[in-house]
């Protein structure tokens, strides 16, 4: 009986969905992956935006439009996704929106998620928000299976997103600092790729750590979780694209 | 093909040491990593960088398979007259990319 009193207090008192973290993915590496992502100049994440640039502008596909024949301005953009296209009502990452639009609009052949065209694509998109706070639409539905996904136990380890990311982190796990959980860096140059990767390809080298089986990049589970992460992360501004180590 | 980042400071006085950064887009492929199939992924690295001032060579590095992807550099180079700034890479298959850049000494 008391437990459960106890237990109905905490609903009360704890916010929806868990407490939002306030420290950001890049607090949490060395000092000189710090500089190399602060410095536009060293970033090698810039590369892909550049590269995203040119991409942006050149036509393609059956009806030979440009991405920028269309939009002239990508700012803020990002803030909203993970967001829910109206049409097929599917809820889509920013890099899905890309293929989508690349597919409806363009009439172009598909890219891959995970592909440095697309990524890059997405990092051109993400830069032009950077600085903007998240601005996604909190849909309870999604939201709830996003946290169900971040509490669930997984793998060989058995341990669920929670464990490390708000009871263990700051700490150390071998050579990495454990972060919070945080996805206003992504997409980021991670050191250890050697390229550019999106939120879930991070989400699946996680997967992968635990030994577990990993979900599709692109599919419903991990686009719930990014959007559970985005509600974690608050009003903190985007920073894409970050570095990694 | 490489993809550079150039930063140069458009303007210095008379003999200031100025500092100068490079980042270019290259896969430095090692040449000992095995694809997916098990076959080596053939090595494809940068060999070397060059930079002329006033069309003379003033600083040369050579890359080896241990650098990793898009490498960056930064250097330093004394500035004494208005002139061009020239950059190449070249890589071990041949190509060579070139890239200038204009600075005004006052």
């Amino acid at each position: 009986m008391i437990l459960r009193v106890a237990g109905l207090f905490w609903l009360l008192l704890s916010p929806a969905y868990g407490e939002t973290q306030t420290t950001l993915g890049i607090e949490f590496q060395s000092a000189d992956i710090q500089v190399m992502q602060r410095d536009d100049f060293q970033n090698p994440g810039m590369l892909y935006v550049d590269q995203g640039e040119a991409l942006a502008r050149e036509r393609k596909g059956k009806s030979n439009k440009a991405c920028l024949d269309c939009h002239q301005d990508f700012s803020g953009v990002a803030t909203e996704f993970p967001k829910r296209n109206p049409r097929t009502n599917q809820l889509l990452t920013l890099t899905s929106q890309i293929a989508e639009c690349r597919n409806e609009h363009q009439n172009a052949e598909p890219l891959g998620y995970e592909t440095e065209h697309m990524q890059s694509l997405t990092a051109f998109v993400a830069f032009q928000s950077r600085g903007k706070p998240f601005a996604a639409t909190l849909e309870h539905e999604a939201l709830q299976r996003g946290r169900d996904y971040f509490y669930k136990r997984k793998g060989q380890l058995n341990l669920a997103c929670v464990h490390c990311h708000e009871y263990n982190s700051g700490k150390q796990l071998r050579g990495d600092i454990i972060s919070e959980g945080v996805s206003t860096g992504y997409p980021v140059y991670r050191l250890e790729w050697q390229a550019l990767g999106s939120l879930q390809r991070r989400f699946r080298a996680c997967d992968i750590g635990v030994r577990a089986e990993p979900e599709t990049i692109g599919g419903q589970v991990y686009t719930e979780l990014e959007l559970y992460l985005r509600s974690r992360a608050g009003q903190l501004s985007i920073t894409a694209p970050g570095v990694r180590r | 093909m490489i993809k550079a980042r150039i930063a140069v400071p458009k303007s210095a006085s008379q003999g200031e040491t100025i500092e100068i950064k490079t980042l270019v887009s290259h896969p430095m492929e090692s040449g000992f990593r095995l694809d997916h199939s098990g076959e080596v992924i053939p090595r494809n690295i940068i060999e070397r960088f060059e930079l002329s001032y006033l069309g003379k060579l003033r600083f040369t590095t050579k890359f080896g398979p241990g650098i990793a992807a898009n490498p960056y550099l930064s250097f330093m180079l004394e500035v004494t007259e208005s002139g061009i700034i020239e950059f190449a890479w070249y890589e071990q298959n041949g190509d060579v990319t070139r890239e200038s850049r204009e600075i005004v000494v006052q």
